[in-house]
């Protein structure tokens, strides 16, 4: 039931809103609104049945094991949240003079410098609002630094094949062309193919590493050497940076700038879609070009730097700062885990994904690259079973519903059919990693026995299987009162 | 393998193209480039007037999972559109090589009609994808 | 070890199953050349309580001013329920609704959403949000010079009565693509955009004109003459309002004879706190034609396998993850929660108390200048009617008042010099329905002092910080 549904005309939350409504004279009446907004009437505790009820029908951290590969789902320490929520965090406004902001900015200074650390970048912007608008910044930076050069018949951005779709599409926003770069069987970067590739309209390549397909690039230095000769520069793509945190950093394998998802690696939550937050980070040649605002320190207060002081800044991407109630997450988390914290990340990752996928193979599951670690995730493909006994990656998913599991990210990278990409993350315990491979198997034995159940699936939720293509052919994306109604 | 229509030439990136013996020709979809797609949810056509060249993107065709780029396999200019597709894209799905048809050109280099494939080319193709 | 639960038994039994003498092993596909060592340059770590302790020291040194400042951001009172059932674990934790039937709440929540803002805004549909204000007008940009197959320029006319971050925002995000942004000059009498202004540009071939409701003035602008004036050149328009503001105001899908083209602004003033200028979003709206050139998430409701109604994310072959470098944007993660907020915050609302709180914040704002004007030297700067922002004119630099006012805790506003250094010592003000009439007079009180003490002693205020 919709909350629209549940609306009565005059039926209001009172408390909520001013007592009377004042009168406002000096707007014109032709300005005015004729009918007020169909918004809807609800008393307050009917609101809050309505939006509880809904939270219920969702899957979350939470509440469920959630391995969906490439998005880092771990737990979202409650201690973030708090200290993120305090009165004068909330309260400040991003206009405030920097006399009535020091607080505020002594945390995303640190948060800079930290992340500089942890990432061997020489300097930091947190300003971009998603890993999307961080991968922007850092297209269009390494833009800015050709143009700036005089360098402009560089033209083409070259991203793996298995590359996440946002990379392609932020090198499209920057005006440049984009040329996919095949991957070998042990899901390497294809060296041939990157060397004929390379040449003079080459501007950069953007590559994640462990990449998407769940491996770490090894010829990952050869290839910054080979990118760094043709003059291009190498943009880091920050979405698996859980799987390295403390054990090797973007700087220190050649990348010139890199976005973070701290919504990821700095374990701030999802919010069912964001928000997140996506840093930059820059080598020394690039910091001239650094969205703005950036946080200075002179040894006594913070300062705001603007464009004023970074004329070649590739500019503003929002109003104000970016999101900063994400960074002040973010920062209570890199404080917690410290300097010693950060590794323990990667470790505990790579050990849960590796444990994972060992148990599964045992089970009689296929790995994607069977000659490959895992790293913070890895890939398996379910072809055989969508071949033998027609149930694909899809229905799994689905099933996996039923037994209280989030399903993995499923056919993507597009390289490996019907595949399952699975990340653990380092906060889930053995036990919930064992009742996943038992899920599969049980899974894979009802697709034996009872295809349908699983091709059906899945039961056990509030709705099952939706049509999507109705959804897309009769468009329905806004509730409209019924002629009834009026 | 299917039945390929004999009458009706085909490009590599899977359009169809019938000679009306007027200058004109139909374009569509071939019935295994629909069948790669999957249910269709939406057909973007050039417009009438539209003056478009060979091999060039001149429309999408749209479904739940993907979406894919129509490219005109010869020149000159757009003189009809199936505008019953806007609100039956499924049309493409049931009948890619008849009521499916996308849009008819006026040809400028009727030259090109040779370089296109027969079924038996297009066919080959399609072997060719299979492995 | 915070957030890992491995106990020392649970790492050996896991490490045999996977034939690895140690964790380290596991990192052996990594040249040992690229290892790196300490950080060094990280603090150790600390316990929660300790963190808490840091940060509530940091949180209090920044203080509670009180703040004066609107310029795109409103201290608006929120409904303690919203954040109450916002940052609810099953909302909080959850992620993009990719698994339909395991996020029905989020997917049911979005398209409530996108209901309610086709309904204040008049327009056909919404998206499931972007960024933020700025962001988004970027978007509609992009969005609109897709979408104008009439034009072929991809000149769109920018007024500078549209808040100034927003215009630097727009033009760092569309710049790279060929995208020319022209200025639009106001009236110096109004601060709104003059019709006649648009005569510059009658014979020219426009994609789209950006036209705000109110202005960065706080104005209200001559929205139907603009609108009609697209319609009538082949240009799109592209409305940036205050959503709040339309609870009173016409909404843009009825401006002028057809309505605007698209509609975006900044969502921070329904439910989302200050929070030094973010998390905030975006809100995108169009017309229904257009909903193929949108950007960002779009949800649907459909029905499932025992014709159940549901609803599911739709139209993603518009999206980066399918059509990538053809995608309509590269968005991909947006603001989810701040919607789930903003959602909650309209039903408690609803129209009627949308409505309060706009009259109240227009009549304190209208209370404050009454107030403020009555110290001399100080003036408004323009003529026309404005929603909840005015600007004042002061007869000393702003600058300087500023800082005075802020030694006494008062944030007096936004020093509108650098922007629009023309309009000489002028400082745009706004009073939202939180600000009491106290409120309102130690900014008179403090403000009057400043300004007599600047007179009588004809020398620059010295700031007593």
């Amino acid at each position: 039931m919709l909350i629209f549904e549940h609306s009565r005309p005059g039926r209001r939350a009172t408390a909520q809103a001013p007592l009377q409504r004042e009168e406002t004279p000096a707007i014109p009446d032709a300005m005015r609104r004729k009918r007020p907004p169909r918004l809807p009437e609800v008393s307050e505790m009917q609101a809050v049945r309505h939006y509880t009820r809904l939270s219920q029908q969702n899957f979350s951290i939470d509440t469920h094991f959630y391995p969906l590969g490439s998005c880092t789902m771990k737990y979202n320490p409650r201690g973030s949240n708090a200290l993120a929520m305090l009165p004068g965090f909330l309260a400040r406004h991003p206009l405030a003079p920097e006399s009535h902001s020091q607080g505020v900015m002594a945390c995303l200074y640190d948060l800079q410098e930290i992340l500089k650390e942890v990432t061997g970048m020489q300097a930091v912007s947190l300003t971009p609002a998603a890993g999307a608008q961080g991968e922007f910044a850092g297209v269009a930076m390494i833009r800015a630094y050709h143009d700036s050069r005089g360098d402009t018949a560089r033209s083409e951005i070259l991203v793996p094949d298995a590359a996440h779709g946002t990379n392609p599409a932020s090198a499209v926003m920057c005006g440049y062309k984009v040329r996919e770069i095949p991957t070998d069987a042990d899901g390497d970067v294809d060296l041939d193919a990157l060397e004929e590739a390379l040449g003079p309209q080459t501007a950069g390549i953007m590559l994640t590493n462990p990449s998407t397909l769940g491996v770490f690039e090894r010829r990952i230095a050869e290839i910054a050497q080979r990118v760094h000769a043709a003059g291009g520069l190498l943009y880091y793509d920050g979405a698996n940076l859980n799987a390295i945190l403390g054990k090797v950093r973007p700087g220190d394998m050649g990348f010139d700038v890199i976005h973070m998802n701290l919504h990821k690696t700095f374990s701030t939550p999802h919010g069912g879609g964001g928000p997140g937050a996506g840093p930059v980070g820059v080598s020394e040649r690039l910091e001239p070009f650094l969205p703005v605002p950036l946080v200075a320190y002179d040894g006594d207060e913070y300062h705001w730097v603007t464009e004023k002081a970074r004329p070649q800044s590739i500019g503003r991407l929002s109003a104000f700062g970016g999101n900063v109630g994400v960074l002040l997450r973010a920062y209570v988390y890199a404080r917690m885990l410290g300097r010693e914290g950060m590794s323990r990340v990667a470790d505990y990752s790579t050990l849960n994904a590796n444990y994972l996928l060992k148990r599964l193979t045992d089970a009689g599951f296929e790995a994607a690259y069977p000659n490959r670690r895992a790293t913070h995730e890895f890939i398996i493909t379910l072809r055989r079973e969508a071949k033998e006994l027609g149930v694909n990656t899809m229905d799994f998913a689905k099933r996996l519903l039923d037994y209280g599991m989030h399903a993995p990210t499923t056919y993507f990278p597009l390289l490996v059919p019907e595949c399952l990409l699975i990340e653990p993350t380092e906060t889930e315990d053995p036990e919930t990693l064992d009742a996943f491979v038992e899920a599969m198997v049980r899974i894979r034995e009802e697709a034996e026995r009872t295809p349908d159940k699983v091709k059906t699936a899945p039961h056990s939720l509030p709705v099952r299987r939706l049509d999507d293509v109705r959804a897309a052919r009769e468009l329905d994306l806004a509730w409209q009162p019924s002629a009834a109604e009026g | 393998m299917s039945n390929l229509p004999a009458d009706l030439k085909y490009t590599k990136s899977h359009e169809w193209v019938r000679d009306e013996g007027d200058g004109t020709v139909t374009v569509g979809i071939t019935d295994h480039a629909q069948e790669m797609l999957g249910d269709l949810v939406f057909v973007e056509l050039p417009e009438v007037g539209d003056s478009v060249d060979a091999g060039g993107e001149c429309g999408v065709v749209e479904s739940v999972k993907a979406a894919s780029d129509i490219f005109c396999p010869v020149s000159g200019e757009v003189v009809e559109v199936n505008g019953e597709l806007a609100d039956a894209p499924e049309t493409v799905n049931q009948d890619a090589f008849g009521e499916g048809w996308l849009f008819k050109v006026k040809l400028s280099d009727p030259a090109e009609m040779a370089g296109l494939l027969d079924n038996a080319g297009y066919e080959a193709v399609l072997a060719e994808e299979e492995h | 070890m915070p957030f890992i639960p491995h106990t020392d038994e649970d790492v050996r039994a896991m490490l045999e199953a996977i034939g690895a003498e140690s964790i380290e092993t596991l990192f052996d596909e990594v040249p040992g050349a690229l290892r790196c060592g300490g950080l060094e340059a990280v603090p150790p770590g600390m316990s929660e309580m300790e963190v808490g302790r840091l940060m509530q020291a940091r949180a209090r040194e920044d203080g509670q001013p009180l703040c004066f400042i609107g310029a795109g951001a409103y201290d608006h009172h929120i409904p303690a329920a919203v954040w109450q059932l916002a940052a609810r674990g099953e909302f909080y934790t959850a992620y993009t609704p990719y698994q339909a039937e395991a996020s029905q709440g989020t997917l049911q929540l979005l398209y409530e959403y996108q209901s309610m803002m086709t309904a204040l805004t008049a327009m056909d549909v919404s998206n499931a949000s972007l960024y933020d204000g700025a962001s988004a007008l970027a978007e509609a940009v992009l969005m609109a010079v897709r979408a104008n197959r009439k034009s072929k320029s991809r000149r769109v006319l920018v007024p500078r009565t549209v808040h100034p971050a927003y215009r630097r925002a727009v033009q760092a995000i569309v710049g790279y693509q060929g995208i020319e942004l022209l200025d639009l000059p106001y009236d110096p009498a109004g601060g709104h955009t003059d019709p006649a202004a648009l005569d510059d540009h009658a014979d020219e071939d426009i994609a789209a004109l950006v036209i705000p409701q109110p202005n960065f003035f706080g104005v209200l602008e001559e929205v139907d003459v603009l609108t009609d004036w697209a319609a009538a050149h082949g240009a799109l328009s592209i409305a940036v309002v205050n959503p709040v503001a339309l609870a009173l105001l016409e909404p843009p899908g009825e401006w002028g004879a057809n309505g605007a083209d698209i509609c975006c602004g900044e969502g921070q003033p329904l439910g989302a706190p200050l929070t030094s200028g973010g998390p905030y979003f975006g809100f995108l709206c169009c017309r229904q034609s257009f909903v193929r050139q949108m950007p960002g998430r779009i949800v649907g409701r459909t029905v499932d396998l025992d014709g159940k109604p549901g609803f599911t994310l739709t139209l993603q072959a518009r999206e980066q993850h399918i059509r990538r470098s053809k995608a309509t944007s590269n968005i991909c993660t947006n603001q989810g929660l701040m919607v789930t907020a903003a959602t909650i915050h309209m039903a408690l609302l609803g129209a009627e108390g949308l409505a309060r709180v706009a009259a109240a914040s227009h009549a304190n704002t209208a209370r404050l200048v009454e107030r403020l004007t009555g110290i001399e030297g100080v003036e408004p700067s323009f003529d026309r009617p404005a929603f909840h922002e005015r600007v004042l004119r002061l007869p000393a630099p702003v600058k300087d008042v500023l800082r005075s006012l802020a030694a006494h805790n008062v944030l007096g506003g936004f020093d509108l010099h650098d922007d629009y250094p023309e309009l000489g010592d002028a400082l745009l003000v706004c009073a939202t329905e939180m600000r009491t009439g106290a409120d309102i007079d130690i900014y008179y009180e403090k403000l009057e002092r400043i300004i007599r003490m600047r007179s009588e002693s004809r020398c620059p205020v010295e700031p007593k910080i």
